[in-house]
């Protein structure tokens, strides 16, 4: 603060609750939306304040889903995206810190060519390789699996970067010290550098696990089966009622409860939230 | 540069296994069949398969609805990536200012990120819904008719509307970073020499804020082009009439609906050339020790 101008503060408060409410109002129509009764729609105009029928709509979502459109239950296409959102969180994790230890800690032959192929991934998102990805997947019996779900996504050169910075960092005086105390590579790698990047584990893992919670084009291409259903990528099937209004209050609750588990890692994490947020970018 | 450094011939490899694998089956084998695909066009029923050359790009180059998609794509990403980043300089700009509420305010404006994009469009799709959303009644007492189903712009907007939305807190995070990073004394300096406040950002925070304006700038236009598939697919289906078929979409419906894959994989190419060219610029032109 280089003055005080309490003008300044004031319209600087007011341009910033203005933004939280921009911010704030699709989840805030939609959970209004999620607590009124169907028919409360029909004199065309949402609500804008809470209902009484909160308990009873999630209740109905969670146990028995809209059965008329052959969807499951939500809280079937819940543990779906669990899965799916911690089998890409876990495996990319897994799979980049190996790669980054290797890369680092060792020289060996075509040592460059292994960190270019995994360079290039950044380049081919799954969006612009979509037919033939399909075809892997199916090829591969793949198809409405958890593994089809999460396997094809968890390779990732973002992370791999981020362990490939944090190990450069290590002091080399560490990996001297467990030599000499006769460590191996694998130990050295466990008791050592595994504790010692905890922090930017857990950073990357709130990162991960918004992103594979979020994941949309994929699931919806590789699950036919509604047993399969992600939650992010069920609703539009919901929403999408060929001759008739969708049933909002419905599809509302289930955008609510979508939504939900991520924002609860953003918010109660704030910090590890920010820290992955600005490490895998660097 | 690592020193100290150990000596196995296997384990590295082993330690690479997973990450290559996966990289090579999903990821360089698919892109080596689309590149391959785009030369050739299958019939009909998929029996057999001619090579074609470049049919297939130039066949694009004639197509209007892939000229448009082009045109549509670029409106798209630049007024997604210039609204959500202007309204977070702005919010960044202000939470700067603040000292005690910081805290509050970035809880409050962050947890947008976490919204999938997908579950973004379905609530702004809801909230501008013609028939029972709120702002179109608003606007309609304001004398403006909207309905998305039918109005090209209307569309368009929306769909800006949901994919910035999506987008504020990230650009928000950073421009805060970016902020803070700037010393003090070069404000107060400015100050002594009797520098106003918006003379302040104008002439010394902006350009001192530059290289996060255009990191964010790039990363944006990525993401607005290449993951922007859900809030399409979830709300307008790229309608009406084209309006907001982004390449992405018109990818996916040309290969999975229409099942014209010869298309659908030269599209792919482009796309892939495309990311590769902005990959090169983010990691070329971009400073990248920005002290956050």
């Amino acid at each position: 603060m280089v003055e005080n101008r309490p003008f300044l503060n004031l319209l600087a408060h007011l341009v910033l609750m203005l933004g939280v409410a921009i911010v704030a109002l699709p989840l805030w129509i939609a959970f209004v939306a999620s607590t009124h009764g169907g028919n409360d729609f029909m004199s065309g105009l949402v609500p804008l304040w809470p209902g009484d029928r909160l308990v009873e709509n999630y209740g109905q979502m969670l146990s028995s889903g809209v059965s008329t459109s052959g969807m499951p239950p939500v809280s079937r296409m819940l543990l779906n995206s669990l899965v799916m959102a911690l089998a890409i969180a876990i495996g990319k994790i897994s799979i980049s810190i190996l790669s980054a230890f290797a890369v680092v800690y060792f020289r060996f032959p075509f040592r460059m060519l292994a960190f270019w192929t995994i360079f290039v991934t950044l380049m081919l998102p799954v969006e612009v390789r979509i037919v033939p990805t399909y075809k892997v997947v199916a090829d591969l019996g793949m198809l409405n699996s958890y593994a089809g779900l999460s396997i094809p996504l968890i390779a990732s050169a973002t992370a791999t970067f981020l362990f490939r910075q944090v190990f450069l960092t290590m002091p080399d005086e560490l990996t001297e010290a467990a030599r000499i105390d006769g460590a191996g590579p694998m130990k050295f790698f466990r008791d050592i550098l595994l504790p010692l990047s905890r922090t930017n584990i857990a950073a990357l893992f709130v990162i991960m696990f918004i992103y594979g919670w979020n994941q949309y084009l994929w699931p919806l291409l590789i699950t036919t089966d509604s047993s399969m259903y992600t939650i992010v990528a069920g609703i539009k099937r919901m929403a999408d009622v060929s001759d008739a209004q969708p049933q909002w209050h419905l599809v509302m609750a289930t955008a609510i409860m979508a939504a939900l588990p991520p924002l609860l890692v953003v918010v109660g994490m704030q910090r590890l939230f920010i820290r992955g947020l600005v490490e895998t970018e660097k | 540069m690592k020193r100290s450094l150990f000596q196995h011939r296997l384990l590295p490899w082993v330690l690479l296994a997973p990450q290559l694998a996966i990289t090579l089956v999903f990821f360089l084998w698919p892109a080596a069949q689309a590149i391959r695909q785009s030369f050739l066009r299958e019939d009909a029923f998929g029996l057999s398969t001619t090579f074609v050359g470049l049919h297939n790009y130039s066949e694009l180059w004639r197509s209007a609805e892939y000229l448009n998609s082009l045109k549509v794509t670029a409106v798209f990403a630049i007024s997604t990536t210039v609204l959500a980043m202007g309204v977070a300089l702005v919010l960044a700009a202000c939470v700067d200012r603040l000292v005690r509420s910081q805290r509050a305010y970035t809880t409050l404006l962050v947890w947008p990120y976490a919204v999938a994009p997908a579950v973004a469009g379905i609530l702004w799709w809801f909230i501008f819904n013609p028939t029972v959303g709120v702002l179109p009644h608003v606007l309609d007492r304001l004398g403006y008719d909207w309905n998305h189903l039918l109005n090209s712009r209307d569309a368009m907007i929306l769909v800006v509307l949901a994919g910035a939305w999506s987008r504020i807190s990230y650009c928000f995070l950073f421009f805060l970073a970016g902020l803070q990073s700037i010393p003090q004394s070069l404000t107060e300096a400015a100050a002594i020499d009797g520098a106003g406040p918006f003379k302040r950002f104008w002439s010394i925070t902006l350009p001192l804020l530059s290289p996060t304006t255009f990191f964010l700038m790039v990363v944006n236009i990525v993401y607005a082009m290449f993951e922007s598939f859900g809030v399409i697919h979830a709300t307008t289906s790229g309608g009406p009439a084209q309006s907001t078929n982004i390449l992405v979409y018109k990818v996916w419906y040309d290969g999975f609906i229409g099942q014209n894959l010869g298309s659908s994989a030269a599209q792919s190419v482009i796309l892939m050339l495309i990311v590769t060219a902005l990959t090169v610029v983010q990691f070329r032109y971009i400073e990248r020790r920005v002290a956050y």
